[in-house]
């Protein structure tokens, strides 16, 4: 069968009347932290996890897209009306987005946001749909150390391409790597550092660590900058609606972010801020307009937006056929996938077409509804920005000791979910990124044993780990990565990728 | 302006103690590696050989966050507030200390108050009924509805039977 009749399937299987409600809750939940400050999508995933556990797998993993998705569509209101980015990918658009709304054209700011993250959603979705086959069939021929070899260049993007420092980046990420340790060794049996705890022996859950450091880590950061940080929310004048102006600008731009977001987004080369960040450069490049950028151009806030949507439909592809997540979303939502025993790869391409081709096929539906619920329904979602930080962050506290409760119920796990949150205070604090701990606490294993396979294969011999051309190609790509970046830094081009690397979703 | 501008103090004691953690992390995981014993197989990786590595890493990532700390002092930070730190984390702690006696819903309650007053609401008559309500709607959903299973206690015994 080709893609387009496994496509029809899917689409079958996404409009089944529970699956519909799975969407509908995911990208509803995905707005709404979106708009909140404070949480992301990663962080959302993480305290859905547990809850989900009695549920339809399909229909979780199809909730977690939903959130995903439903994260890059919320995160543009707040950057626009508040100024301040509701998740990190969001952070360009509130350059130009909140400038419109300040001279009183927020109503086209909100709209070209919300319509370019559907046409870039759309797009990239279509493209994931038809481009997946193709890796899954690239994948087969990957060994162990053409794996490992990902996995490194994984760990390079996600920790050391960008960011204010690379040595910071890869202290998180060894951070992530060491904890990953933890537990039963998954070839051996022996126990690592779990100095006896039995309660250790099954290793750091992931929903803790995710849940500690971005819902704690985050509270305590908040609330030690004292009182008086709350911006003060825009009202939108006029209606929620372009002009025939504001649409000829934005289309080009719109496309222009999809073709960047979407392929930033598949290769293991970081998330959805990349992508929004080149957009901007870009648009501002390429402008008619060059005197408005800065003071509210709309294709500023156009193709980021586009940007980012795309890029969190591109973060899937390797996620679905190499099983390789790129963001701490995605690490999540891998998290996820185990939790109901499936492996992502390309063997879950054969063994479950059903539930891979219905989550595709059920991102054309979300991004659907999503449409709606922030055209039409926009003036609702504003509300959200309204509740009390207080009463705010206690919500998220409580719901994030529920996520960790229902994972494993010791006070073994919730000793740890307030160290990884002390943790993760001083790690913001001191200017250390999260996601490349989430990652390397999830990727670390993975990559161990795909390490000690190719090397058993080869009985023991390293060079096996450059000898084939394409596990070369990676290792040499993650040394480029490593390397070029601290160059631009020494010689003092480091603030845009600074700028560039606020990941956290 | 000093040469390395108008940012931070000479030498960054902050880095040197986050190198100090990290030394100290790492050597944790070369001690706890070469106390496995050396199952390496047909590889010659074994399963004491990864955590050394990564071990030597953090060793290595530690001396140069000193070295950066002592060329680079990082900028000066803002100050922080310790009283709503102490109220979260407090909170925290208390939550875990008590709420395998206590319940969730009291637990909950605990936590939401103190993170509530952190952010600065100190109404206490205001807050600890909202966390209560928050509390008693969460169990009544996850719990009840979803079948998790939350720790209870005496409030969860009289409202829910269980």
């Amino acid at each position: 069968m080709d893609t387009f009749s496994f496509l029809m399937q899917g689409l079958a299987t996404a409009f089944e009347p529970m699956m519909l409600l799975y969407a509908l809750i995911g990208v509803t939940l995905g707005t709404a932290v979106g708009v909140l400050p404070g949480i992301g999508p990663a962080l959302t995933v993480a305290l859905l996890l547990p809850v989900t556990y009695g549920l339809d797998a399909a229909g979780s993993l199809i909730m977690f897209a939903g959130i995903y998705y439903g994260g890059m569509y919320g995160g543009s209101t707040t950057s626009i009306l508040l100024n301040t980015p509701g998740e990190s990918a969001s952070v360009i658009t509130a350059l130009e987005g909140n400038k419109m709304a300040r001279s009183g054209r927020g109503g086209p700011a909100l709209a070209t946001a919300a319509i370019g993250s559907f046409v870039a959603g759309l797009i990239a979705t279509l493209l994931l749909a038809f481009l997946a086959p193709h890796v899954v069939k690239l994948a087969l021929v990957f060994g162990p150390r053409e794996y490992f070899a990902l996995m490194v260049l994984a760990f390079v993007t996600v920790s050391a391409a960008f960011g204010e420092s690379a040595l910071k980046g890869l202290v998180s990420l060894f951070i992530g790597l060491a904890l990953a340790m933890v537990g039963i060794d998954q070839l051996t049996g022996q126990t690592r550092l779990s100095f006896g705890v039995p309660q250790l022996l099954d290793g750091i859950e992931v929903t803790t660590l995710a849940v500690a450091m971005f819902a704690l880590g985050e509270a305590l950061f908040v609330a030690a900058q004292g009182p008086g940080n709350e911006g003060a929310v825009l009202a939108i004048k006029g209606r929620v609606k372009m002009t025939a102006q504001d649409w000829s600008r934005s289309w080009k731009a719109w496309l222009r972010g999809t073709g960047i977001g979407f392929p930033i987004g598949s290769m293991p080369a970081g998330g959805a801020d990349i992508a929004s960040f080149l957009s901007y450069a870009t648009e501002r490049n390429l402008t008619k307009h060059p005197e408005e950028f800065g003071k509210g151009a709309i294709e500023g806030v156009a193709g980021p937006e586009a940007a980012n949507n795309a890029a969190a439909a591109g973060t899937l592809v390797p996620l679905l056929t190499l099983g390789l997540p790129t963001t701490a979303t995605a690490a999540i939502m891998l998290a996820g996938f185990q939790q109901f025993g499936l492996q992502p790869g390309p063997l879950l391409f054969v063994t479950a077409p059903d539930l891979v081709w219905g989550l595709i096929a059920s991102l054309l539906v979300a991004n659907v509804m999503l449409l709606v619920l922030n055209l039409p329904l926009i003036r609702f979602w504003i509300l959200l920005l309204k509740i009390p930080q207080p009463w705010l962050y206690g919500g998220i506290l409580v719901f994030a000791t529920l996520g960790t409760l229902g994972v494993n119920p010791s006070p073994v796990e919730l000793t740890m979910l307030v160290l990884f949150g002390t943790l993760g205070y001083l790690m913001r604090l001191y200017g250390y990124p999260i996601a490349p701990v989430v990652v390397g606490l999830i990727l670390g294993p993975m990559a161990e044993q795909q390490l000690r396979r190719a090397l058993s294969i080869s009985q023991g011999d390293p060079m096996t780990l450059v000898q084939s051309p394409i596990a070369a190609v990676l290792l040499a790509l993650a040394a480029v990565a490593l390397i070029l970046p601290m160059i631009l830094r020494a010689r003092g081009r480091g603030d845009v990728l600074a700028q560039v690397g606020q990941a956290e979703d | 302006m000093t040469p390395n501008g108008a940012s931070g103090r000479r030498p960054d004691g902050a880095a040197f103690i986050i190198a100090l953690g990290l030394v100290a992390l790492g050597a944790l995981l070369v001690w706890d590696g070469g106390r496995i014993p050396d199952k390496a197989g047909y590889s010659g990786v074994g399963p004491g050989d990864v955590p050394k590595l990564i071990g030597y890493a953090l060793v290595l990532l530690g001396i140069g966050t000193a070295i950066e700390g002592w060329r680079n002092p990082g900028p000066k930070r803002a100050k922080q507030h310790p009283v709503p730190l102490l109220w979260l984390l407090g909170g925290m702690v208390v939550m875990v200390a008590s709420i395998h006696t206590i319940g969730f819903v009291l637990g909950s309650t605990i936590l939401f108050t103190c993170a509530a007053a952190a952010f600065g609401e100190r109404r206490f008559h205001v807050a600890i009924p909202s966390g209560l309500g928050l509390g008693l709607f969460i169990y009544a959903v996850f719990d009840v509805l979803l079948q998790l299973n939350l720790p209870g206690g005496p409030i969860e015994m009289a409202i829910f039977g269980r």
